[in-house]
């Protein structure tokens, strides 16, 4: 048995299937996977993530700190609530984890890492933490639920007072603030728009409850993993790892280069790659025969080389396939997958595949 | 708690069988087997004229999550795969006895059969795995 986040008994009472991951006891799904993919395409599903690792990082130095220790620059953080999406890298410039990082106050960011990596991510944080004279402190006792769709944030705002559910709809994307006694954040995993809400552990099953009964579906992480592939979002451990680096992961963008003289771990090493240029990159793949792609498939691409998808799944928006494969730099547009020793034909595309609710590949 | 009709044979790794009154086998996955594997989204069935051997993958239905194969509880040659699931796959969760077989098959003579089980043994097996 895992750990559980206080929603599993509701989570079993619903009737999900529940599976381990990165050792937590977690709904995959309630009634149907693609139902729920559905609920959030068209309307609002909610997602329990308590099982992410979310920290709090204080002390005045807490901006200098985070520039060392993250591939993407904080400074780009001027408003109080504004959320980061970046990398954490190790010397060599792989992938030690993804995370969002929030700008709370001029001495208190904080960051939420996968529950996978929870254990090395805190070690790595604590290693460093001291030079900058900055607490870590882990929030356990927070709950985390992901509601998000079209309709996610009128329907989330039906639980917060009259003020809460103003200020909660006037939040731009990727900024949260405290509502209500709670961190409301318009932020997601889906390429829907959507909040993600921390809040005590003692709220999260009545707060459950009643976004079903307004029409709000219990998703489960099978509906999340089909939502982020269509919406172009890495997984960690599948997309990235340690032995990847950002530059041939689709990443780039999350990597702040500039200002030059900033130094973070992994800079030396991105240089490096970056002046030889990267071997590989990360595309998506649209199968254009019948079929299902999944992570580890090799692909070959004619004339060039080989590479591997890795992730993949059949997309309930664009009822066919779809990929992510990290390939030889030089590939084309076409590329042939080895699905049980057939050779199937895929199209490279850039991700993202679906974006508010509509096809963005042809 | 899964159907288990009480006119098939089942297997182990959750096919089921029922002998047509030619005396020809028909082939799909249990109630159970469907279930577990969720929504499927492709289904590979054999094409008429293959020979497919007791015991040995011959079929592959694919889910959301995964795929898995299905493997034949006899010996024999396919005499039509359902050519209803390649653009309906659902249909094996939604009538898993009924539209949503997936291979007729005719027993070579004196061919290997996999250990089949009657409803009764079945549903014990299900009860042993915690369904």
């Amino acid at each position: 048995m895992g750990r559980q986040t206080p929603l599993f008994e509701l989570h079993r009472e619903l009737g999900a299937r529940i599976v381990d991951f990165g050792g937590w006891d977690m709904p995959v799904q309630y009634s149907s996977q693609i139902g729920e993919h559905h609920a959030v395409r068209r309307a609002a599903g909610v997602f329990d993530v308590s099982h992410m690792c979310v920290v709090d990082l204080k002390g005045v130095r807490v901006r200098a700190f985070l520039r060392y220790l993250l591939a993407n620059d904080v400074e780009k953080l001027v408003r109080p609530g504004k959320a980061l999406y970046s990398c954490m890298l190790n010397e060599s410039g792989g992938v030690l984890d993804d995370l969002i990082v929030y700008y709370l106050s001029d001495s208190w960011f904080r960051v939420v890492v996968n529950a996978g990596t929870r254990d090395k991510d805190l070690a790595w944080i604590r290693k460093h933490a001291p030079e900058f004279d900055v607490s870590v402190l882990e929030r356990t006792e927070l709950a985390m639920l992901a509601i998000q769709g079209p309709e996610a944030r009128g329907k989330a705002a039906k639980l917060l007072s009259r003020v809460g559910a103003a200020t909660a709809l006037e939040l731009d994307t990727f900024v949260g603030r405290e509502i209500d006694g709670w961190f409301v954040a318009r932020t997601g995993y889906t390429g829907e728009d959507g909040f993600e809400v921390m809040l005590p552990s003692s709220d999260a099953v009545r707060v459950w409850r009643e976004l079903n009964s307004l029409g709000v579906a219990s998703c489960g992480l099978g509906a999340r993993d089909t939502l982020r592939l269509e919406a172009g979002m890495n997984l960690y451990g599948n997309d990235m790892d340690e032995k990847t680096h950002p530059f041939e992961s689709g990443l780039a963008w999350t990597v702040a280069m500039e200002p030059r003289d900033r130094r973070f771990i992994g800079r030396e090493a991105l240089e490096a790659i970056k002046s030889s240029g990267s071997a590989r990159k990360l595309v998506g793949l649209v199968l254009e025969d019948r079929g299902v792609l999944r992570s580890h498939q090799q692909v070959t691409v004619p004339g060039v080389g080989v590479g591997e998808t890795t992730s993949g799944t059949f997309s309930p928006t664009l009822e066919r396939s779809i990929a992510f494969a990290r390939v030889p730099a030089g590939s084309g547009d076409r590329v042939q997958v080895d699905i049980r020793g057939k050779l199937l034909n895929a199209r490279v595309v850039k991700p993202p595949f679906v974006r508010f609710g509509k096809a963005v590949v042809a | 708690m899964s159907n288990v009709p009480a006119d098939l044979k089942y297997t182990k790794s959750h096919e089921w069988l029922r002998t047509l009154p030619d005396g020809t086998i028909e082939i799909g996955i249990t109630d159970h087997a469907q279930h577990a594997l969720g929504d499927l989204v492709f289904v590979e069935a054999p094409e008429a004229g293959r020979s497919v051997k007791a015991g040995e993958p011959c079929a592959v239905v694919e889910s959301v999550k995964a795929a898995s194969d299905v493997y034949s509880p006899v010996t024999g040659e396919v005499l039509a795969g359902n050519p209803e699931l390649a653009s309906e796959p659902e249909i094996v969760n939604t009538e898993p006895y009924g539209g949503g077989w997936l291979m007729r098959v005719r027993p070579a003579a004196g061919g290997a059969t996999a250990q089949l089980l009657s409803p009764a043994e079945y549903e014990k097996l299900l009860q042993e795995e915690g369904d």
